[in-house]
Formats: C-alpha cells, structure tokens, sequence
C-alpha cells in the first residue's frame, strides 16, 4: 500500500513536468533539454523561498514564473538568434546548473519542518495519511483541465498548428517564432512546477534531481500517447500523466527487485528505449504512423 | 495593385554556383485581373511569387501592394493581404487538427487569437456549405484530421481556408500539380469560381499550359528571370495551346535541350 501510494504520488508530481514535455516534444515537435535545468529551477526556488518563510503557495507561483522565463530564453535563442533547437536548450539547462547553485547557495538542502502546501490543510483522521497524495491529484487534476481548456483556444489552436505546420501560422498573418516562445514557456513553467512540487514533497532540493528529466517526461508521453491512442473518449492529456504513473511503477519495481537506487538512471534509460521499441512495433501494426 | 518594380535576384553569390536570376525584373499587375505564370524550370516563376509573399528577399528593387511599400514587411505581416495555396497539399492544413478545427482557424485570420473558444461552432453551417460545394463530401468529415485527408481533398480545403478571409492577393504555387489529373481539375475549377466570384487578384503559376489557356484573364510566359509573352483580354481568349508550345518550344531550343 504505502508502494503503491508512493506511485501515485511521484506520479501525480512528474506527470505535469511529462504534460510540459507534451507541450514541447508532441506540440511543437521541439526537444527542449532545457527541462533537465528548470526542473531543479523550481525546486530551487520552492527551498529558497519555504526556508525564508514564504507562503508555500506562492512559492509555486514563482516556481512558475521563473520556469517560464527559462523556457522563453531557450525559445528566444532558438529563433532570434537561430541557434538550433537542441543546442538552445542545452545553453540554457547548462546556465541554470549556476542559477539554481546560487538560488539556493549550496548543492543541496533540507527543508526542515518548514510550512509546506501540505501542512496548510486540515484533514479528518482517516485521511491524514493520504493528505499528499489528495492535494498532489487535486493539483495536477487542475492543471490537466487547465490545459485542456487552453488547448481549446484560438491561442491553443495556433500553437498546436505551429508545430504542425508553421507555413500555415504564416499565412494566416501570425509570427510562428513568437507562438513557439510561448509554447516553450508554458512547456518550462509546467516542469518548474513539478520541480517545485517535488522539492515541497520530498522536503529537499538537490541541484542534480534533473538529471534526465528529458528523458523521463519523453517516456512518459510516449507511453501516454502510444498505449492511449486507441481509447477515444480520453484526452490526450490524461494518457500521459497516466503514462508517468505507469513509468513510475516500473521503475519502483525494477528497484525493488533488488537494484540500487543509483541504478535508476540506468534503469530509466533502458525503461525509455523499451518505450520506443514498444512505439514502434505499435506503429507498425498500425500501418506505421509518425514515428515518436 | 502589385507592382514589381526593377527586381534585382542572384543565388550563391561568389561561388560557382552564382545564378543571376532577375536583372530588372518588372511586373504590374491591375485590380481584379488573373494571370497565370508559366515557363520552363528556372526561369523564376516561383521566385518571383516568393518575392511578392516575402519568402525571397530581392537583392533590390521594390514591392508595392495597392501602392504601399511592402518591400520591408515580413512574410507573416504580408500575409494580411496575401493568401496561397503552396504546391504540397500538406501546406495549406494542420494535419492533427480537425476539418472543423482548421477552418475556424483560418476564419480568424486578421483577428486576435486569444483565450476565447477555438472552435467557431456558430459558423458551422457556413463552413458546411464551403464543403458541400466542393462535392468530395467532406461536410460530413468535420471532426476527421486533415492528416487523414487525400491531397485534392486536401488542397480543396486549403483553398477555402485561403479565400475564408477574402484576400488582397492570392498566390497559386503551382497548387496542382502534386494531384492526379481529376483532382486537379476539381481544385482548379473550384479555383476559377472563388477568384471570379470574390474578385480576387490571383498570380498562378503553373505548369500546365492547358490550364494558362483555359483560365485567367492574363497569361505569362517566363524564361531566364524575364518576361517572354504576356498577353491578356481578347488575344489571351484567341491564342491557342498550340500557340504557348511553338513559343516555348523555340526558348527550349535555344537553351539547348
């Protein structure tokens, strides 16, 4: 059971940094590694901002914000400066190791019986044990509607067209440089916040806990995407935080079936090329559609 | 209305591939008239579209729409003015998006897109109307992705969504020639009927001369970056096919091949 709910809860925390990488990878066709730097960006400011005793809450918000503007900065190399996509990112997650360094002013932290958006509430006592995981599935549910709905804008449907076809955002008199910055920042925001998610959670911020985000969030969207596609009444949306939760439990199994937890990296190497294996031989039964 | 005045072009400049496409190159094209652009490969049919859409810089030389100078403007912020129909079908459409998702879409252009609802479901019987003209029953594949779409249907659709926001300009880039034949007559009467009926001014370039006969009020022939015929009203009706092959016949001899 506590298994089982430790899942769900790493889960609900990675699945809004995999729905960012949704945005990213699946919307915009864009790898952006600058992920694997704003990830501890949020977690970063989350520690910094709980330890001087900042509202929890607010704490993420900034964690939002910070990550957006990361997310604009490899957006704006990209196409301002026309540095080519992997390589933006890569500047950009490599400036954050520094950032996020003197964010915090150690390598890593313990947060220490600081308030946290969990301790704010109060839940009746057969609850309390579950309270994490609540506030994490209410957060997460709420950012998945979020999206959703903005998915179902004319904003929305821009950016969705832009990784399309940029020809068309052309033509229909729209910038696709500026709508791929935006969608970049929404993309970064998100996994800011996941990132300060995580550090509120776990009680610690460790400057390498973004080590293979990428990596991990790709996974997961492709899982999502892939073992999802058929069922139609489901967004997609819903199949890749369920895709991160499927990819969380395979990971604790393959740990607890007696690896090390430094093994995990490895672990979710292998894990992610099992993904594309699967992807593929999907895709293939299928007539062979877009490769991931 | 569109005005290419002494358009200068060259390619890789200083290495040995250097092509000086246009030296003077003229154009002057009046209100509600459509011309139709044909010539041998390279001869900057294309280039020129690129260069009134803004994809192509000319080195100089100037580009005025309706007597503005548009030379400096960006593609996207001459789009305003100027729709086009590319010559991939898959240009023209967001192929994960719906039909109905698309032409919402392009019913915005000139408009914010912002935080309000994409989809436009109180024009939904209008957009089902365009399709029904088109005859291909896509008014009953609204919610289908365009992806899943054959190229006439395709390019049938990105026509419509080019003229929903009827255009100052519209570019043909060779628009029909990735389709078979039937689908190419489809798309170019369909064509003809929405440039007539919303008086449109329409550069098409094309590589079917039977199509430079049949349709459009002006009719050009290009070859090396300039303008070896160009004639439109009444000598435009009475030249016939045979007419346009002597003539580029002779420009394909004297290149050689």
């Amino acid at each position: 059971m506590p298994i089982l709910i430790g899942i769900l809860e790493q889960g609900a925390i990675y699945g809004i940094m995999a729905l960012g990488i949704y945005i990213s990878y699946k919307i915009l066709n864009f790898p952006d590694l600058t992920v694997d730097g704003t990830f501890p960006l949020g977690a970063a400011i989350s520690a910094a901002l709980v330890t001087r005793g900042v509202n929890p809450w607010v704490c993420l918000l900034c964690a939002i914000i910070a990550g957006a503007l990361a997310g604009s900065i490899t957006g704006i190399l990209h196409i301002k400066c026309k540095i080519k996509d992997l390589l933006s990112g890569i500047l950009v997650m490599t400036g954050l190791y520094s950032i996020n360094y003197r964010i915090v002013g150690m390598p890593n932290m313990f947060l220490m019986q600081k308030p946290t958006i969990f301790g704010g509430i109060r839940f009746p006592k057969a609850l309390f044990p579950f309270r994490y995981i609540i506030v994490l599935f209410v957060i997460v549910l709420f950012v998945k509607i979020l999206l959703d709905l903005y998915l179902r804008t004319k904003s929305g449907f821009l950016l969705k067209s832009v990784g399309d076809n940029e020809g068309l955002v052309v033509t229909l008199g729209k910038n696709p440089g500026t709508v791929k910055i935006i969608g970049l920042s929404i993309a970064n925001a998100l996994v800011s916040l996941s990132g300060a998610l995580y550090c509120q959670r776990a009680m610690q911020f460790d400057i390498s806990s973004g080590t293979g985000t990428m990596v991990m969030g790709l996974a997961a969207v492709i899982i999502g995407t892939t073992l999802f596609r058929k069922i139609r009444f489901m967004n997609v949306t819903t199949g890749v935080i369920l895709g991160m939760i499927i990819y969380k439990a395979c990971i604790t199994a393959a740990i607890s079936s007696g690896l090390r937890s430094s093994d995990t990296k490895l672990v979710v190497t292998v894990l992610f090329l099992l993904t594309m294996l699967l992807n593929s031989v999907m895709n293939k039964s299928e007539g062979g559609r877009k490769n991931a | 209305m569109l005005e290419l005045n002494n358009i200068y072009k060259s390619f890789n400049v200083g290495t040995i591939d250097e092509k000086i496409l246009f030296q003077n190159f003229n154009l002057n094209v009046k209100n509600g008239e459509f011309v139709a652009i044909v010539g041998s490969n390279g001869s900057g049919k294309t280039t020129a579209l690129n260069i009134v859409s803004g994809d192509v810089k000319p080195d100089s030389g100037s580009v005025l729409l309706d007597g503005k100078n548009i030379t400096k403007q960006k593609n996207y912020q001459r789009a305003a003015k100027i729709a086009r129909v590319f010559q991939n079908p898959s240009m023209g459409t967001s192929p994960s998006m719906t039909i109905m998702e698309n032409m919402s879409l392009a019913d915005n252009k000139g408009k914010r897109y912002d935080l309000t609802k994409g989809l436009n479901t109180k024009r939904r019987d209008f957009y089902r109307s365009q399709l029904e003209l088109l005859g291909m029953g896509l008014e009953n594949r609204m919610e289908t992705q365009t992806g899943a779409l054959s190229g006439g249907q395709r390019q049938a659709l990105a026509l419509i969504m080019a003229t929903m926001k009827t255009p100052t300009l519209l570019l043909l880039d060779e628009h029909t020639a990735a389709l078979d034949p039937k689908s190419s007559d489809i798309v170019m009467t369909l064509t003809e009927k929405v440039v007539k009926e919303k008086n449109i001014t329409t550069l098409m370039v094309t590589h079917n001369l039977r199509y430079a006969v049949e349709y459009g009020t002006r009719a050009i022939m290009m070859h090396e970056g300039g303008i070896v015929l160009d004639i439109s009203g009444e000598k435009k009706k009475q030249q016939s096919i045979n007419d346009y092959l002597k003539i580029f016949n002779e420009i394909s001899i004297e290149c050689g091949n």
